[in-house]
């Protein structure tokens, strides 16, 4: 069996992980398109702040205890036909399962005057986060477009070691996509203390070199510049071979539409479990569960994950955020001593969390939601306070503790 | 492989567990000593609701989801017992985020921090089972 993954991080390890379970000697070749081990991209901002030098997701003899031949290389086409994949190099790859793990590529908004900046920066990969490392010194100003996890944990990583960081963001708040106003607004107040300055409802109109002229028409002199305005699930590889929607379109078991392919990670679009819809969840967690999913099928066993669901956890100078799955429902909100809670609920469902300052124990809700579990079988008030194994009734508790969880 | 196990109906919520569980971190033979004013930082937690308590730490899941969600592959598997690499975690709490149970905990250093089911002491008993006065928390194989 020919096992040929495109992509080399957390999708790819999953999948090799998940092959090496049901098949110890097919041949697995990996395409990497960046020169570099295996390694964990959030750990860039890390990086940059000092906090780590090895990026490594895996331990350097990884690809050698599993087999794996890696061609650093960039793939080009996939033939679905004759099921091969072309590289830059012209190299052609056969297979008979692949795995497409493509992750995606920062959008960059087509600002008028962005061709005459220097020092203009993305910040998904290892390469980003060195050239950009190569520019960084004391007197230095970063002007940050975007206010996403992205954008703020590159603000976090900088933010000691130049002159200053400011962050412009369209919204009225930042961490849009995952935090309500009060949240928002708690964690803002906590990284302008940290020194990062924010410009919020606002974007840049144009560029007059290294001046930013705002929307509101305020003008920003920046020597360094990160576009962190989000991404795009990186699909055009299977163009026409595949159902393609915002993402990779793939079922349960990680399949796309087209036979013997999958997909998994940042690239596809899936069935998010707290709502129901099918939408990009480009976090690192599903991308490993995804491709290790599809090793699993691809290997011949079944494996089927039906759980998945938006969330996080990041810390900004020691503040901790956690959030998980959708915020519709009535709320249920604890604010005070710098801790803030918001759970949303709705339908006999706990739909989704906000949670900043306090982490104990906050898988309990994690888990309630991945696996809607329905409120009534639990003692939804003491859940609502805490988040307890007490909130499950007794034989279903039994299960939890005095077994192992599956 | 044998585990820790917390059989509810004998828990009398003393929460002995979670001392025996922080000396046993702390490497001194004075218990008295090694606790004064420390804050308890154990790795099986006593869950309360006041009308019964039951004792709480790592299942050793057979597909941990706090290993496959490390962002950094701090947290491995290895002969049926999850670890964490402590110089390799980051501080983000994934695994706290995932954790079905609440078997995670933020250590004194800020990393997580949690059962390993005290392999390395001498006589390989889990210090949460011995300091037990109830007997409510067993070491044992089970299917």
């Amino acid at each position: 069996m020919k096992y040929l993954i495109i992509g080399n991080s957390t999708a790819a390890v999953g999948c090799i992980e998940g092959i090496r379970r049901h098949d110890t000697t097919g041949e697995i070749t990996v395409i990497a398109g960046e020169p570099h081990h295996t390694y964990s991209r959030p750990l860039i901002s890390y990086y940059l702040q000092g906090k780590v030098s090895d990026l490594s997701y895996r331990p350097c003899d990884f690809y050698q205890l599993n087999g794996v031949t890696v061609v650093y290389d960039q793939a080009v086409s996939v033939d679905s036909e004759n099921k091969s994949v072309t590289t830059a190099d012209g190299k052609v790859l056969p297979y008979d399962k692949l795995l497409v793990a493509t992750g995606s590529t920062p959008t960059v908004p087509d600002y008028s005057g962005l061709e005459n900046v220097t020092h203009k920066f993305t910040f998904s990969t290892l390469d980003d986060a060195l050239a950009i490392e190569k520019q960084l010194d004391p007197t230095k100003r970063v002007l940050i477009l975007g206010a996403g996890l992205v954008g703020l944990k590159c603000a976090e990583g900088l933010v000691a070691r130049v002159a200053s960081v400011t962050v412009v963001v369209r919204s009225p708040k930042i961490l849009s996509a995952v935090l309500d106003d009060a949240s928002a607004k708690m964690v803002q107040t906590h990284l302008e203390h940290n020194g990062i300055a924010f410009k919020l409802t606002d974007d840049v109109s144009h560029f007059e070199h290294n001046t930013a002229i705002t929307e509101k028409g305020e003008k920003i002199d920046f020597d360094i510049l990160v576009l962190a305005k989000g991404m795009r699930a990186n699909t055009h590889l299977l163009n026409g071979i595949a159902e393609i929607d915002r993402g990779i379109v793939v079922n349960h078991r990680s399949e796309t539409t087209a036979p013997h392919i999958y997909a998994a990670g940042d690239c596809t679009q899936s069935n998010d479990a707290s709502s129901g819809q099918s939408k990009v969840m480009a976090l690192l967690p599903n991308a490993y569960l995804q491709g290790e999913c599809a090793g699993i099928n691809m290997a011949g066993a079944e494996h089927e994950v039906k759980n998945n669901i938006p969330m996080n956890a990041v810390g900004f100078f020691g503040k901790h955020i956690m959030t998980a799955g959708n915020y519709s429902g009535e709320e249920y909100v604890e604010n005070q001593n710098g801790v803030y809670k918001c759970l949303f609920l709705g339908y006999n469902k706990l739909n989704g969390f906000i949670l900043v300052g306090d982490t104990q124990g906050t898988g309990i809700y994690t888990n309630i939601i991945r696996n809607q579990i329905p409120l009534d079988t639990l003692d939804a008030e003491s859940l609502c306070k805490t988040p307890s194994l007490s909130a499950y009734d007794k034989s279903t508790r039994q299960k939890i503790i005095g077994g192992t969880l599956e | 492989m044998k585990k820790v196990y917390v059989n509810e109906q004998w828990c009398l919520g003393c929460r002995l567990c979670e001392v025996h569980c922080t000396f046993s971190q702390t490497g001194e033979s004075d218990m008295a000593r090694a606790l004064k004013d420390k804050e308890l930082t154990s790795n099986i937690k006593v869950q309360t609701d006041n009308t019964h308590s039951f004792a709480v730490s790592c299942r050793h899941c057979d597909q941990p989801l706090c290993q496959k969600s490390c962002i950094t592959g701090a947290l491995s598997k290895d002969c049926g017992v999850v670890t964490v690499d402590t110089h390799r975690c980051i501080k983000c709490y994934t695994c706290i985020l995932v954790c079905p149970v609440g078997g995670i905990a933020v250590g004194e250093s800020g990393v997580a921090q949690k059962c390993g089911l005290c392999l390395q002491t001498t006589d390989k008993t889990p210090s949460c089972v011995k300091g037990c006065p109830n007997a409510a928390i067993v070491y044992e194989e089970r299917g």
